[in-house]
């Protein structure tokens, strides 16, 4: 309209306009990273509030592989033992990274289980957080006297319907946690000498169907 | 001339009806089919939109004047775009419910063919607050329909409506799924151009 379209005013509008975008966006961005961490610290809090048994002294995060991926848990400590685990499991959902906060006791059952953050389809995936039946299964659910697997695969644990791929991912996960568990206790001297001798070779053999 | 003589309540009401952005003008449809699989979330998806069209809508008419002709798209791009990141960084820190279930699809705003259309159609030839009250008037039609679209695919789908939940079981599936956004779309549409065409 107003403004001729030679080179000197096309720079200067896209340098100025671009300048002030980004001026904008810093200041909204600093005015916003406290409230953001705050919050993410919060739900990291309360999610390994939730997947814990009361009491006890939580430790730093540990760095740890979980299911190959870098990732850390959180040990429990009560009366000078390791009593249970949180461990943060990442794992590929149907739309994204899925992150699942485990909790597992020292013994390899699993305490509860939180949803940390995940893109699943809202209405179908996205029930993972809201599904009482689904969320509520992995309440003491013990991976020794039942198999970590949805029932379409032959296992014990229910699916969430119409969301096999989120229900699967999200197993996987628990089973990821619950095998680093396994490998910590295994190595402490609580855990007796079974655990040793036949969980690892079950955890590489299902790591080898689920690459393929 | 037709601008001139529109009240400022018109301004409002026709992104409303006659040129509601869904229904009539089909803009938008990517963030309409993936968003509505419930009623909150299409109107939480139409309100961050109708926020966008707003301060961009105001913002784009205030540089239009002095922005060369060549360059006016790139333009109008960055300023929708600092408005949705803006949008985004304030809805993780103080609404994270909300973003947790919307977070995917909020920078698909910056790509909303309705913002950029508007800017382009209205907001560079009108005064501020004119474009404010269409960008208004747009978001609002937006809005509405997103969140009609949503309740129908939640009752059908869910048997819920807003979150609750008055049929035990789990609902035509379908309609919370890809196949069943094009469905209630395309009903609704039929729906919304025969009340049209009547009137």
């Amino acid at each position: 309209m107003a403004v001729q379209s030679n080179l000197k005013s096309m720079v200067l509008c896209l340098t100025t306009v671009c300048l002030v975008c980004s001026a904008l966006l810093a200041g909204v961005y600093a005015m916003t990273k406290a409230p953001i961490d705050e919050t993410s610290a919060r739900i990291l809090r309360e999610s390994i509030g939730a997947v814990l048994p009361e009491g006890g002294e939580l430790s730093e995060p540990v760095a740890a592989e979980v299911g190959g991926q870098q990732s850390e848990y959180y040990v429990l400590t009560k009366d000078g033992a390791p009593a249970a685990y949180a461990v943060k499991s990442c794992v590929p959902g149907f739309g994204g990274t899925l992150e699942v906060m485990v909790g597992v006791t020292a013994d390899g059952v699993v305490y509860n289980t939180s949803v940390l953050s995940h893109q699943e389809t809202p209405g179908l995936g996205a029930k993972c957080t809201t599904d009482v039946p689904f969320m509520e299964q992995w309440r003491g659910f013990d991976p020794a006297a039942r198999v970590l697997a949805v029932r379409k695969d032959g296992g014990d644990v229910d699916a969430i319907t119409a969301s096999t791929i989120t229900s699967r991912a999200y197993t996987l996960a628990v089973k990821n946690a619950v095998d680093l568990v396994r490998s910590l206790a295994g190595a402490a001297p609580t855990d007796g000498a079974t655990g040793a001798s036949v969980r690892p070779a079950e955890t590489q053999n299902d790591g080898g169907q689920d690459n393929e | 001339m037709e601008d001139k003589t529109m009240s400022k309540f018109q301004l409002i009401t026709k992104g409303l009806v006659k040129d509601n952005p869904t229904f009539v003008l089909l803009l938008g449809m990517c963030p309409t089919l993936a968003t509505t699989t419930s009623a909150v979330n299409g109107l939480s998806m139409g309100l961050a939109t109708l926020f966008v069209l707003v301060l961009s809508n105001m913002a784009i008419s205030a540089i239009a004047p002095v922005v060369p002709d060549k360059v006016h798209i790139p333009v109008y791009i960055v300023v929708i775009a600092t408005f949705v990141t803006i949008l985004q960084l304030l809805m993780q820190a103080f609404t994270p419910g909300i973003y947790a279930t919307l977070g995917l699809f909020i920078p698909l705003i910056v790509v909303n063919c309705i913002v950029l259309g508007r800017a382009e159609a209205f907001a560079s030839k009108h005064s501020v607050g004119d474009s404010a009250l269409d960008g208004l008037g747009v978001g609002l039609g937006f809005t509405l329909s997103l969140t009609v679209i949503g309740l129908v695919r939640e009752i059908l789908g869910s048997g819920s409506a807003f979150g609750w939940k008055f049929l035990p079981g789990d609902g035509m599936l379908a309609f919370v799924m890809a196949p069943g956004a094009f469905l209630v779309l395309g009903y609704l549409m039929v729906l919304f151009n025969k009340y049209l065409a009547k009137k």
